[in-house]
């Protein structure tokens, strides 16, 4: 039912998207072994329909701000691949120049304004730049991405409070996958519904599936439009889960802090292929279509890491280049 | 900044310690409001926040009544919540913005580390130069009338620490317009601390808006025995302490840094070249912090030409207490620098 109201044109987009994603993080995994990659990265493999679905609603000059688990944001408000990879490669080419890694991405020219690897870091700066746009009217809604873990943090109940007191125009995204690091949810938070956090300052806040990138897309469209039109502030708990260990490649101690069975459970429910076996039983994709997809996807991945391997690494003598503006 | 004119001298003009009449003079506060008053006219950019910049005391004078003429948007009051608040102003600020956030008291500070520190101070670095964050801070160091341990603290110290923040502690209010000017204009994180004793002191401030460049230091007083640099309100303490000093036949120079960082490392080595002697006096506590600080710079760049060790004026290791009798027994001021500036020639003769 959900999927009939998206036109076809942006469900192909949407998993042209996440593929393009997943694929990315699973280039990442195969190659970290290596240690040429020299920082910490964090899969959001299992997480790709939240990045998708919501970046599908911005324009290219709306804010996004994000956290560690940053890739799938980047690339779904369009960052160029070529700079992420490079960065993971600690590259003077890389979106940061070498001095931010893998969770300090950034790419302003199309709206994206940094990721904080301090769990809510995030929340306030987005607030603030929801601010800037009431201040300027200049019409732009504001996202910020963030986890369960983050909605532990004061700052996000202080922003909520700012945003809903000024009426601003942001959207606060929680991506709940249940755990930090290897803390799960039921460990650290007194009620496991984090959208009824919003009721606190009464704004509009919803669950849902964040596994089901339709449900995602649509709304986050409202919510996206709701802000845009001066309404003030809404907050998506979106449910999905984390694939793979909190850092690094797989997951090989996951029997240790996971449920087997609710794992079993998420990865049948896997966002990328329930979109793809819908888009295939609907012939919205077809065979032909998802190979085609898949090889461009996989040219420009080989072109990034390419790129990203040749190129130069910051020089020393500029250490203390761009401390300060 | 197009709006202003930028200004080194080596000397405050009309500065002196026995005021004359006749040239317009403003306390910090009056300095602070007007500067506000005219760049707030001037960029559109530019916003006043902060908890209680629009009551009836207007941040101790610093933003009365901005409001009722630049609307409550541009001007606003704003709940505690100082994290997520700093993190706002940092936010607008990566946005073009250029906002201006009040404390009553540095104390509160401390609440928003992780938005200084983690965030507003990095992040220019962290992205490789993408993003600037021109944010101005400003808070009062609330020294007296027994506001203890809480509500008196300077904590300079601690954000000298940090890299990425500049640091500005005006000592009179025509710096405090100049500085003010500069931080504002700046494309980066600036922490603006004042001190409630230097609001009653008056100094002449020009009309017209001025920048005063970061880093560079001035000779409130010359002298040739003793070099004393003052930092904040202990510039004014140094300044009555000369008085004394000069009848017991001891000529101190007396340098106010203005800003801790940059440090104008060069005015104080100059200064100690001549005099060959050097006491730093501090609002703030001595251990690693900006005493400290400053001693070292001088032991590694200046250290032949001290004919003595260098000495600090600085707090006592312990919280602020309340009582005044205690408060007095706590706080440094004019009579230790005659007492440590006595000693240093003693020793020298």
């Amino acid at each position: 039912m959900r999927m009939k109201s998206i036109s076809s044109t942006t469900l192909l987009k949407l998993y042209q998207e996440m593929l393009k994603i997943r694929k990315l993080q699973l280039k990442i995994e195969a190659e970290y072994h290596k240690d040429e990659m020299k920082t910490p990265v964090h899969l959001c493999i299992g997480q790709e329909a939240i990045s998708s679905g919501v970046c599908a609603n911005l324009k290219k000059d709306d804010y996004l701000f994000s956290n560690h688990r940053s890739h799938g944001h980047y690339i779904a408000k369009g960052g160029d691949v070529k700079k992420l990879v490079a960065e993971l490669y600690c590259k003077e080419t890389g979106c940061s120049k070498g001095r931010g890694g893998s969770m300090h991405l950034i790419a302003t020219k199309v709206g994206h304004m940094g990721s904080s690897a301090i769990v809510a870091g995030s929340i306030p700066i987005a607030t603030g730049a929801a601010l800037s746009s009431v201040l300027k009217k200049d019409g732009k809604v504001s996202v910020v991405f963030f986890g369960d873990a983050a909605t532990e943090e004061g700052v996000f109940f202080e922003s909520m409070n700012f945003a809903t007191l000024k009426k601003l125009p942001i959207v606060y995204v929680c991506e709940n996958n249940f755990y930090s690091v290897c803390s799960h949810q039921s460990a650290r938070e007194a009620n496991p519904d984090i959208s009824m956090r919003g009721k606190a300052f009464d704004i509009p806040a919803y669950q849902i599936d964040g596994s089901d990138v339709c449900e995602v897309y649509l709304k986050s469209r409202e919510a996206i439009n709701c802000a845009r039109r001066g309404r003030g502030p809404v907050l998506l708990e979106c449910r999905a889960y984390r694939f793979r260990a909190h850092a690094g490649a797989g997951d090989p101690h996951k029997d240790t802090y996971r449920n087997i069975n609710e794992w079993k459970e998420w990865i049948r429910k896997d966002p990328l292929k329930s979109l793809e076996r819908k888009l295939l039983k609907n012939n919205i994709l077809t065979k032909e279509k998802k190979s085609k997809i898949s090889k461009t996807i996989d040219k420009e991945l080989t072109e990034a890491f390419k790129f990203a391997k040749e190129s130069i690494l910051p020089n020393k003598k500029d250490l203390k280049k761009y401390l300060f503006r | 900044m197009p709006w202003t004119k930028f200004l080194i001298e080596t000397k405050e003009p009309g500065f002196d310690e026995h005021p004359d009449k006749i040239k317009r003079k403003l306390n910090v506060s009056e300095s602070i409001r007007e500067t506000l008053y005219q760049v707030l006219g001037k960029d559109e950019r530019i916003f006043v926040m902060g908890q209680g910049v629009d009551d009836y005391t207007g941040m101790f004078g610093m933003t009365l009544n901005l409001h009722k003429k630049y609307g409550k948007k541009r001007v606003f009051d704003t709940p505690l919540s100082e994290n997520a608040l700093t993190g706002i102003a940092s936010g607008a600020a990566i946005c073009g913005m250029r906002p201006v956030y009040f404390h009553n008291r540095p104390d509160f500070l401390l609440l928003a580390m992780d938005q200084i520190v983690n965030h507003a101070s990095k992040y220019s670095y962290i992205f490789g130069g993408e993003l600037q964050v021109p944010l101005v801070i400003v808070a009062v160091i609330g020294r007296g009338w027994g506001s203890g341990a809480q509500h008196s603290q300077a904590l300079h110290g601690l954000f000298m620490h940090i890299p990425g923040l500049r640091l500005v502690m005006p000592s009179t209010a025509y710096d405090a317009k100049g500085l003010l000017v500069r931080s504002i204009a700046d494309n980066n994180p600036v922490l603006f601390i004042e001190h409630r004793w230097l609001f009653k002191h008056q100094s002449y401030v020009p009309r017209e808006l001025y920048s005063i460049p970061f880093g560079k230091g001035l000779i409130r007083r010359e002298g040739k025995d003793v070099t004393v640099v003052g930092i904040s309100y202990m510039v004014i303490e140094a300044l009555r302490a000369a008085e004394k000093l000069k009848e017991q036949g001891c000529d101190i120079e007396v340098i106010d840094l203005r800003t801790l960082k940059p440090l104008d490392v060069e005015i104080i080595i100059n200064s100690v070249k001549k005099t060959g002697h050097l006491i730093i006096a501090d609002t703030d506590w001595g251990i690693a912090g900006a005493a400290s600080e400053i001693a070292a710079v001088v032991a590694d760049q200046g250290f032949r030409y001290l004919k003595a060790p260098i000495k600090r004026i600085t707090w006592p290791d312990i919280p602020i207490p309340s009582s005044y009798v205690l408060e007095e027994a706590f706080y440094p001021g004019a009579d230790d620098i005659i007492n440590t500036a006595a000693d240093l020639m003693k020793g020298q003769s």
